[in-house]
């Protein structure tokens, strides 16, 4: 039961942190039909941001700078990069953000070298907020889970109650009408594509700390990321929020699990030869399979219901 | 007002129109006429800044060929596309103020003009678009684009589809526009609304205008009509 419960609360953390990228990977998707590749680079960059900032004014103005300037990053990323590939068609803006993805990483490689740096969380809520049984719970995942629910609280806010919001949810389906009624939709684009990227980098800044900073975060996380994005159905929102949960608890709850096939059919009475290859498959626990899992539900997601689980779109 | 001179325009590689001419006067209704394929959506487009072209396009004296497609709407050119393309998750209400090119811009038309000439836009105004029946979403994309206040209005098949009750709704609309100063653009593939309202018509064929008269001169000339309408 304390497994349990200490669990939940880290895969909800998680959950909402993968919500943080797959809301803005799957806007940016529905609303331009681009897979931003280099989405989950923006989350690293606003680990390595952070980590910068911090060193020299500490946590708190890098939880603001940080997330702005990939912000700023992500837009002139649209504004001078994905627009002028926009005229060649999607293959050409794959390419771009595919191609993006490799230059952050060795940019990174660069300015930051190949080991983790030491991004902290700050000494302020480095300390225990309550304790569940026995097992005393972080206050950082708590501030995680805050921040990460506020600030998707003030997106839906701005999606649902802004005219800006409107425009939005107006050219996720007729972005040509929406600009044929006098609205800028390339800055509109320009506007999502950063707001995007600036939540990609407010998780990095949260989780990087939280998680560890090091160039190889942008390719684990990212490819959960799309497996959230394909699960939940491409362009959904809310998709994106149910696969995102579901997903953080699937990671955070397999690690830990050692039970096997081999295990229940045992205790179902049934008698196994131990000594046939077939054991050893059945045998393999979920903790060690726990890393193929996402994918493993993604190819069944793709196979049963290929358009995920709230997608629209016709695959 | 309108004034478009050996327009050009490519989808890709293929050229779809081969240099088309046309105006439209002030508070001019005018329609565009041509069998499926002919270039008429295309023209419009293309006046729109949605499509690849070349040649010129003049609105209210300025040259406006080669703004996109949000600064010619600015400049006070309303587009109805045929597809409709409501925005189906977004209330009614919601669709008709994004018509509006700015916050509580004022114009010839307020959300009541729009209630009192279409009361189930008024009974539906807070329910999602979507799921309104293809007239009265007609209706909609139509209001949407007169909030926006425009000059002249380009409406590609308006009547496409919809029972004849809801066609005269439309065709009281026209007259409430022409009233207002508005001029019209009307692409028809039938003849049945056009003939009755535009003072002028074009019929065009393979991307070129190949008639311009009026409604008279049109249904004088069987060999036009022949050759160029009836299927």
């Amino acid at each position: 039961m304390e497994f349990f419960v200490v669990q939940l609360l880290n895969s909800l953390s998680y959950g909402l942190l993968l919500f943080m990228l797959s809301s803005g990977l799957t806007l940016i998707f529905s609303m331009m039909g681009v897979l931003n590749f280099a989405h989950a680079s923006f989350y690293m960059l606003g680990a390595y941001f952070a980590y910068q900032i911090s060193q020299h004014i500490g946590f708190w103005p890098a939880l603001v700078l940080a997330p702005l300037l990939v912000g700023v990053l992500g837009a002139a990323t649209e504004r001078w990069g994905l627009r002028t590939a926009h005229k060649y068609g999607h293959v050409a803006e794959l390419l771009f953000t595919f191609g993006l993805f490799y230059l952050i990483e060795e940019v990174v490689h660069l300015i930051w070298g190949r080991a983790p740096v030491d991004y902290r969380i700050p000494a302020a809520l480095d300390f225990s907020a309550f304790t569940i049984f026995s097992t005393s719970y972080p206050a950082y995942r708590v501030f995680m889970m805050v921040m990460s629910v506020v600030m998707l609280l003030s997106l839906y806010l701005l999606l649902t109650r802004t005219r800006i919001g409107l425009i939005i949810q107006a050219s996720l389906s007729h972005p040509h009408m929406v600009e044929a009624l006098g609205h800028n939709v390339p800055r509109v684009f320009m506007l999502v594509f950063g707001g995007g990227c600036a939540l990609a980098g407010l998780a990095g800044v949260i989780g990087g700390n939280a998680f560890v900073t090091e160039p190889g975060m942008a390719a684990a996380v990212g490819t959960i990321v799309f497996v959230v994005v394909v699960f939940g159905g491409m362009g959904s929102l809310a998709g994106a929020f149910i696969a995102s949960l579901f997903f953080g608890a699937v990671q955070t709850f397999s690690v830990a699990l050692d039970h096997s096939l081999a295990g229940l059919l045992e205790s179902l009475g049934v008698a196994l030869d131990t000594s046939s290859g077939w054991y050893d498959v059945l045998s393999l626990s979920i903790a060690q399979m726990a890393p193929v899992l996402p994918y493993l539900l993604m190819v069944l997601m793709l196979v049963f219901r290929p358009m995920g689980l709230l997608g629209t779109r016709e695959t | 007002m309108l004034d478009v001179s050996d327009l050009h325009a490519y989808y890709g590689k293929s050229h779809i129109l081969h240099g088309v001419n046309m105006r439209v006067g002030a508070s001019e209704i005018v329609s565009l006429l041509g069998r499926n394929g002919a270039g008429r959506s295309t023209t419009i487009k293309a006046v729109m800044g949605q499509v690849d072209k070349t040649g010129s396009v003049r609105f209210k004296g300025s040259e406006i060929g080669g703004l996109p497609a949000y600064k010619v709407a600015r400049c006070g050119l309303g587009y109805v596309p045929e597809s409709r393309e409501i925005f189906p998750t977004l209330t009614v209400r919601q669709n008709l103020l994004l018509g509006q090119k700015s916050t509580g811009q004022k114009g010839r038309w307020s959300m009541e003009d729009m209630f009192r000439l279409f009361p189930v836009l008024r009974e539906r105004a807070e329910a999602p678009a979507g799921v309104m029946s293809g007239g009265e979403q007609q209706m909609l994309t139509l209001c949407r684009t007169l909030m926006g206040d425009p000059d002249l209005v380009m409406i590609d098949e308006p009547t496409e589809g919809l029972a004849p009750k809801i066609v005269e709704l439309v065709a009281r609309l026209f007259d409430e526009m022409k009233n207002r100063g508005l001029s019209i653009l009307l692409v028809e593939q039938k003849l049945t609304i056009a003939l009755k309202i535009c003072q002028r018509l074009y019929v065009m064929g393979h991307g070129q205008i190949v008639f311009e008269g009026t409604p008279e001169a049109l249904l004088a000339n069987e060999q036009i009509r022949k050759e160029w309408l009836e299927v």
